[in-house]
């Protein structure tokens, strides 16, 4: 018992407690945008938590290297950088598959934008005066 | 931002590669290191047309400071991210007050846009649902002002200091 294999463990332990509220967040929110905002959030912490965790638990251990610290390092940075692009995928797939938003919901920018866009495509000729801000 | 040359992205890829390979072995064997650095000569010459731009002119110190410098700014977002989400789900009333909102940025390269994108996706209570052009539609869970101006001071603004050095 040392000072890494606690850090390790307090870690772990705060990685769980963010597990859990990710799964609550899916039971008590409205509607499915709500429930990305908590499950992304809280799952991708506490992914971090739990995986830096066990890296730093293993170097307080006789058994454990340096290999297991930069490995989790390695999988907490790959899953850092994907997670929230599955999340915006499945989010915006859901909008376009035509899933409403909460009632309690207060403003949707996002419909105006739309519909505007298919209005601009009816007259082509308005394409040119708005179509500047675009860029591949 | 002009494309640099072939020669520099094709290094700037095998650079990276050999960082990924040198933390997934963990080890300083040059046996081991002299194989990295031949698979990243193989892989970069296959991936560098799609892996970067910019090429070398990604290392520059400056631009290096500011990435150290904004990944504890990062991390600390996310924590005070999760303490909300934590207060919403466990409070008895559910104190949620959703809508989509529009953000503007100034941020002009794809790979900056990726970054401030997922950065809104992980940080209090928004969730980026759509890119377009320099335009931002996000998913807020607590709207405090629902004009263009004022959701891009509160949500954009604070990582696109640390950003527009970043990636330009």
């Amino acid at each position: 018992m040392n000072a890494l294999t606690v850090i390790g463990e307090v870690l772990v332990l705060l990685g769980t407690f963010f597990y859990f509220l990710s799964a609550l967040g899916l039971i008590r929110m409205p509607d499915v945008y709500n429930r990305m905002q908590t499950s992304t959030k809280s799952a991708t912490l506490g992914s971090l938590g739990v995986i830096v965790g066990v890296g730093i638990w293993a170097l307080g251990t006789d058994f454990g290297s340096a290999a297991w610290l930069t490995k989790t390092i390695i999988i907490a940075v790959f899953l850092l950088l994907t997670n929230p692009i599955s999340a915006h995928a499945l989010i915006r797939a859901a909008y376009k598959s035509g899933i409403p938003l909460w009632e309690g919901s207060i403003i949707d920018k996002y419909r105006e934008h739309l519909e505007a866009k298919a209005k601009d495509e009816e007259v082509p000729e308005e394409i040119e005066e708005t179509g500047e801000g675009g860029k591949e | 931002m002009g494309e640099a040359s072939k020669i520099s992205r094709y290094l700037y890829t095998v650079i990276v590669l050999s960082l990924i390979w040198l933390f997934l072995t963990a080890s300083l064997d040059p046996q081991e290191l002299g194989f990295g650095l031949l698979l990243s000569l193989i892989v970069g010459a296959f991936t560098y047309e799609i892996f970067t731009t910019n090429g070398l002119a990604n290392l520059h110190p400056k631009r290096i400071a500011y990435a150290i410098a904004y990944i504890p700014y990062f991390l600390w977002a996310m924590i005070m991210a999760n303490l909300d989400v934590a207060y919403r789900v466990l409070h008895p009333k559910r104190p949620i007050n959703p809508g989509i909102v529009e953000c503007r940025t100034v941020l002009k390269s794809d790979v900056g846009k990726l970054s401030l994108a997922n950065s809104i996706t992980l940080t209090p209570g928004t969730i980026t649902l759509d890119v377009d052009g320099d335009k931002y539609f996000i998913h807020w869970i607590d709207v405090k002002d629902d004009s263009v101006e004022g959701a891009s001071k509160s949500i954009t603004e604070p990582f696109e200091k640390f950003l527009k050095v970043i990636f330009g």
